[in-house]
């Protein structure tokens, strides 16, 4: 029975459960990013500026400073290539975990807990144990962390400058490396548990049809059980890489921007010129930079999700 | 039964107003050992002075209060502001929020207490915007100093300090030919890198024309500040490898497990080097940086009073408390910076205090920039990059550029 038209009582009542959740939605998601937008093209480039509330439109003109920053470029260059090996080894160490706990040795409960464990930990925490494992200390002489560990092992040659290096080799600065370990220790145990669901979800007779026509169990991984779970691959990939796009807590307790902001990430850049600089202006824009990469991988993602919903 | 739970919440509730009547809230990013101490010990004169006001004390930790002064900003902005709030004296308050007048000035008050002329006059014009005092003083800690390890430099061979830039580079060379580290930096934080530069540029540019950089009869343009990067840059030859991994507490711990022989830093190491158990002047030393002698770079922790402060009665007496003689030598010699006030009792400050409070006295007064009096927020940030860049670079044209830049965009 129709209320008003074309509305029923049925929707009318789902609509006003769900009216807190959108109002609050709207308000503190959408107004803000509404509102961080609006800041981005302003002049509030300082705190008497931005308490005057004397809104100036500049265009474009933080945006096109930031790009041409070389601090900011540097940011950009740490992220694409964190992103890319975060997620690449998160995911191959993830799948190896998950197929060798899978196999049902005994004692793989136990692992699959430890692997799982450090998830649970925070970035901070991470951060900061991983940058006292990685401070290289004043090695050959008084070695630190992994650097006195090799030192002991006798394997000086391996001693490293660690993220306190400022080489860089397209681009890559390689002090990134041990920031990249930290993250994927902390969220390959996760991707894990991912695929590990995604294996027990992998129908028995698929493996038993594939077995029965003479399949090893390399040709079984290969064809039948990765195939089937690419859809795990593609959620985590998003996963871990929102997360990534948006990485500060780690990176700022472990090294923070480093020498010639070679760890420096966007999130970084964004809360130093928000809260330290005033310059709101510029770290808005920042903010809706980070927010239009997220969106980039986001929005395919949840336009391909929505749609096997629907079709289903 | 019931009617005792009523009673009970109807006497919870009366509680909870009579406290609300008598509320201090202080906030502060003093959380370390020693500070936090200093802090109680000023809590300890207000209770006795006001036994029935409660105080919060709202902290933030991390050093040189980057990330209190980021949630201070936040509540100020929000209109929910503490009764009264850590500052460093300059800049740091009068931009920020004298400008936009979010606070009260407090000439009024020191001139009914009668304290107007207890403190130097160049450390409250530091803390004055337009002939209006802003902030008192709680203490001065010194930021051009360098601290030595009295074992290496004997060790080595160094009989007399070096005082001048030449005599300072030929004694790390030593240092360093024996095998220590001559210089320790810890600049994971940027801000300690910034702090060397800054005392470096003092020296090469002197206090007159120094303090002429922030009220524009001196340039950036000065060839000093070049200099100064060329001296800075040298310099980086004799730090450790690895100051982007510490912090100043590790730098300065550097010292005292033998590694290293001087350390730059402001005289909160000197705090820091005794709660390690080294005795001023029988296991360390220290010195003014070369050519800085005569030169007070003063880095001075201030408490103001914002407007619409909740609990402003309390708050006028906080500041009361901590502005007198009792208040300052409570807080001080635990701090282990000097007092503000030159009135105070040097007898209860140790040796190395004694001194800095006798060149307090007489030598030019000149504000930080690192530690926020001396410019604006936006300019320290930016010359923190530039620093951080220019080690790694050693760009000296590249960064007295950007300086000047800087310089042009934010002061």
């Amino acid at each position: 029975m129709p209320i008003i038209k074309g509305i029923t009582k049925k929707k009318l009542l789902g609509l006003i459960i769900l009216s807190p959740t959108i109002v609050a939605l709207g308000i503190f998601v959408y107004i803000f990013i509404g509102w961080t937008t609006r800041v981005s093209f302003s002049n509030w480039n300082s705190f008497t500026a931005l308490l005057k509330g004397e809104y100036k439109f500049v265009g474009f003109s933080n945006y096109l400073k930031l790009f041409s920053d070389p601090r900011f470029q540097t940011d950009l260059w740490n992220t694409l290539y964190f992103t890319i090996f975060f997620i690449g080894g998160c995911l191959t160490i993830g799948i190896i975990l998950a197929l060798l706990i899978d196999r049902g040795l005994k004692g793989s409960r136990i692992f699959q807990n430890i692997f799982l464990f450090p998830m649970a930990v925070s970035f901070v925490v991470t951060g900061t144990v991983w940058s006292w494992i990685f401070a290289p200390g004043n090695f050959p002489k008084n070695p630190q962390g992994l650097n006195l560990l090799l030192g002991l092992f006798g394997l000086e040659s391996l001693q490293w400058k660690w993220y306190t290096s400022t080489f860089s080799i397209f681009n890559f600065n390689v002090a990134l490396i041990p920031v990249i370990i930290a993250a994927i220790w902390q969220l390959s145990g996760y991707t894990m548990a991912m695929y590990l669901a995604g294996l027990r979800g992998i129908p028995e007779q698929l493996i038993e049809a594939a077995k029965v026509d003479g399949a090893t169990d390399w040709q079984v991984l290969w064809k039948v059980k990765l195939p089937m779970l690419r859809p795990i691959t593609l959620s985590a990939m998003i996963i871990l890489g929102h997360m990534s796009l948006k990485i500060f807590a780690l990176v700022y307790s472990m090294t923070g921007s480093g020498p010639n902001n070679v760890t420096d990430v966007p999130a970084i850049y964004m809360f130093e010129s928000t809260f330290r600089s005033n310059k709101y202006a510029t770290g808005s824009a920042i903010a809706i930079i980070m927010l239009i990469m997220v969106a980039v991988i986001m929005i395919p993602y949840l336009y391909y999700a929505l749609r096997r919903e629907v079709t289903r | 039964m019931k009617k005792l739970l009523v009673l009970s919440v109807f006497l919870l509730a009366g509680l909870m107003v009579l406290s609300a009547s008598g509320k201090l809230e202080i906030f502060s990013w003093w959380t370390a050992g020693g500070e936090e101490d200093a802090l109680f010990a000023l809590y300890d004169v207000f209770h006795e002075n006001y036994p029935d006001v409660e105080i919060i004390n709202a902290t933030v930790a991390g050093g040189a209060g980057t990330n209190a002064k980021a949630v201070l900003k936040t509540r100020m902005l929000g209109g929910n502001p503490p009764d009264s709030f850590q500052v460093h004296a300059g800049a740091e308050l009068n931009d920020t929020y004298v400008v936009t007048g979010l606070m009260e000035p407090i000439t009024p008050f020191l001139k009914e207490w009668g304290i107007m002329d207890k403190f130097p006059k160049d450390v409250l014009d530091i803390c004055s915007y337009e002939g209006e005092v802003y902030s008192v003083p709680v203490n001065i800690h010194r930021g051009n100093v360098m601290f030595y390890s009295k074992e290496i430099i004997e060790d080595v061979g160094i009989e007399t300090i070096p005082t001048t830039w030449p005599e300072f580079i030929d004694a790390l060379k030593k240092i360093e030919d024996a095998g220590y580290i001559p210089l320790s930096l810890g600049d994971k934080n940027k801000w300690t890198a910034t702090h060397l530069f800054e005392s470096v540029l003092l020296g090469l540019l002197g206090p007159y024309q120094y303090n002429g950089l922030w009220d524009g009869r001196v340039s950036f343009e000065n060839e000093g500040v070049k200099k100064a990067l060329e001296v800075f840059k040298e310099l980086m030859n004799y730090v450790n490898e690895d100051h982007s991994a510490l912090a100043w507490q590790d730098a300065t711990r550097l010292l005292y497990e033998k590694q290293a022989a001087f350390n730059v830093m402001g005289d909160w190491a000197e705090g820091y080097l005794k709660t390690l158990g080294w005795k001023p002047e029988e296991n360390f030393g220290w010195m003014a940086l070369p050519s800085t002698r005569g030169s007070f770079m003063i880095v001075s922790d201030t408490f103001g009073l914002p407007k619409n402060a909740p609990n402003r009665s309390n708050a006028i007496r906080w500041l009361k408390v901590i502005s007198s003689v009792e208040g300052q030598d409570a807080f001080n010699p635990i701090k282990g910076s000097i007092p503000a006030r030159i009135d105070a009792n040097p007898e209860l400050y140790d040796v190395y205090l004694r001194w800095s409070m006798e060149d307090f006295k007489t030598n030019a007064l000149c504000p930080s920039i690192a530690h926020g009096s001396a410019a604006p927020e936006a300019f320290a940030t930016a010359l923190n990059d530039i620093i951080n860049r220019f080690i790694a670079t050693g760009n000296v044209d590249e960064a007295w550029n950007s300086i000047i830049e800087a310089a042009e965009e934010n002061l």
